[in-house]
């Protein structure tokens, strides 16, 4: 294949990729902004997202659609459940004070990875996408004719792939308009900018700090249930997700979500990039040093405020 | 209406109230005076529950709110406006008296009758709050507050910083309030800028009420104000 249907490819690899680190690290950015909580246990609850769906969906009778969408609404759901609730036990108990609850959600990446390796085991399992058709890609060329239109072989991609990135813009638009339209998104800000006077004015912040936390672990497993059908459920997949989710968050800028969506683009992309043309090792060095530099040039983010 | 009962309240370990009682009726201004440190601020966080209790109470209309959470208080009716502004910075106007609006369930007429005070906010509805000059910030925080239709109004130091006529606009909103017969506990550095306006003067110093006073005994007699806020 030549360069440029080779990069096409490779763009497309990246995108998906980007989709889900978009939904799981903004997931990981709006626990930040409005808890000040660095959720270490984040990664844990991508992969339980994974977990879950390979659970509902193996479960589930009649066409792999079928099992696939009730993953998509009850994996979310329940890995949020678990997050409130560890929330309540937990975060709640150390008040969510910045040193301790690094700590504690330590604790957590622990025994949500070890109870899933006793429960649900070593392997990796599969879930079947609802549909996985292959799609040729057309490419161009300037021949003896003039301008062609070609179909090199090999490039393509599968309508699932292209589902999964219209599925995250989509859901990222839902959060957007509930972060922006809705009273409990309202009530989110307010709290993030100033958590003393959301509750002079009859914010119930200990519910918001509930429902943000479940929220954001929410998302993150929305990401796992997406990619899952490509990827394979493991109880070790929750790694890379956190460490590139904080990747993105940082150069976002912290707190900021249009920042994260935007660095998840582009770490996403030429994580895809890369690691097609080079090494996936490589990208990760790249974008690890990259975060090196913004820490150092930027602190604030690409998008991040400078702290008053 | 609101009454502190030997109020013992500060950060952490640190207590920095000591025994505050006071009271305030409706129609009343009752003004909170005394030297910087002296822990007026420290006491309107007392009453919106934002610092716990060691000991005491702060009972409304009969209710004890101090053993409520925090964001109980304000739904009993007291509006807060606090030491410098506090308003949700990145949000509009709009949304930030949504928020106050919010609080109690208000109507669509106590935002209408609340921008009527303010003509010059309904012209920004739509701008960031951190960019309202200071004045404007200072209506915007009043008309917070005010959004809760309430019963008793905490203002802390609202004219620091505002030129005369803006001061003038604030203090004809509280005069008018009283008219309305809500209890309102105001904290001043100006004390000429309350003395007309208070019903009742009370004394701060070290976080202990040194003393109560009728704010006409106050302007006859000047010796109290040299002793405990030095002018
Ligand atoms: N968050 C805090 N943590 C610890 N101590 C505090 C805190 N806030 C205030 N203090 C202390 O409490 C005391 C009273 O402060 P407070 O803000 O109530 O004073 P004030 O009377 O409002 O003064 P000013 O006129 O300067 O506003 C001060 O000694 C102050 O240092
Ligand atoms: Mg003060």
């Amino acid at each position: 294949m030549d360069f440029g249907p080779y990069l096409l490819l490779a763009s497309l690899e990246g995108a998906v990729m980007a989709a889900v680190l978009a939904l799981t690290a903004v997931g990981l950015s709006i626990v930040f902004g409005v808890m000040r909580v660095v959720n270490v246990a984040h990664g844990e609850f991508f992969m339980l997202g994974a977990v879950f769906a390979w659970w509902v969906a193996s479960w589930a009778v009649g066409h792999p659609a079928i099992g696939f969408v009730l993953a998509l609404v009850l994996a979310p759901i329940l890995v949020g459940l678990i997050a409130s609730a560890a929330d309540m036990i937990v975060l709640k108990r150390v008040e969510y004070d910045p040193e301790r609850t690094i700590v504690a959600t330590i604790g957590l990446l622990y025994i949500i990875q070890q109870v899933t390796l006793m429960t649900f085991g070593p392997e990796a399992r599969p879930v079947q996408p609802p549909f996985n058709q292959r799609l040729a890609l057309p490419w161009f060329e300037f021949g003896e004719n003039g301008f062609e239109i070609i179909w090199p072989w090999g490039l393509g991609t599968t309508s699932y792939k292209l589902f999964v990135i219209a599925a995250a813009i989509a859901i990222l638009l839902a959060v957007w308009a509930l972060m922006s339209r809705t009273k409990l998104g309202l009530y989110m800000r307010a709290t993030q900018l100033d958590r003393q006077m959301a509750q002079a004015f009859g914010i119930n912040v200990e519910r918001v700090y509930v429902s943000v936390f479940g929220f954001g672990a929410g998302l993150a497993a929305l990401g796992a249930v997406l990619i899952v059908p490509i990827q394979q459920a493991h109880y070790l997949m929750g790694g890379d997700p956190l460490l590139l989710s904080f990747i993105v968050v940082i150069i976002g800028g912290l707190g900021s979500l249009s920042g994260t969506v935007v660095a998840a683009v582009l770490i996403g992309m030429s994580d895809g990039v890369i690691s097609m043309f080079f090494s996936p090792t490589l990208a990760k060095i790249l974008s690890t040093l990259l975060v090196a530099f913004i820490l150092i040039f930027r602190p604030q983010g690409l998008f991040g405020k400078r702290a008053a | 209406m609101l009454e502190l009962k030997g109020v013992n309240a500060g950060y952490g370990a640190a207590r920095i109230l000591r025994d505050v009682s006071f009271h305030a009726e409706a129609g009343e201004i009752v003004c909170l005076l005394g030297r910087n440190g002296a822990g007026k601020t420290t006491t309107m966080q007392a009453i919106m529950g934002l610092l716990p209790l060691s000991e005491g109470s702060v009972v409304l209309d009969g209710e004890d709110i101090s053993r409520l959470p925090a964001h109980e208080v304000p739904k009993r009716g007291i509006g807060y406006i606090p030491q410098g502004r506090r308003l949700f910075s990145e949000l509009t106007v709009a949304e930030n008296i949504e928020i106050g609006l919010l609080t109690r369930g208000s109507s669509k007429q106590t935002r209408e009758a609340v921008l009527e005070l303010f003509p010059r906010l309904r012209e920004r509805l739509a701008q960031r709050a951190e960019t309202l000059s200071g004045g404007e910030q200072q209506m915007l925080a009043t008309a917070r507050a005010l959004c809760l239709e309430p019963k008793v109004l905490l203002l802390d130091e609202p004219t620091e910083g505002l030129q005369p006529s803006m001061i003038e606009l604030i203090r004809n909103v509280v005069v008018q309030k009283k008219k309305d017969g809500v209890a309102i506990v105001l904290v001043e550095q100006r004390v000429d800028a309350v003395i007309e306006i208070a019903d009742r003067v009370v004394f701060i110093e070290n976080g202990r009420i040194q003393d109560t006073v009728d704010a006409k005994v106050l302007a006859d007699d000047h010796t109290l104000l040299t002793r405990y806020v030095g002018v």
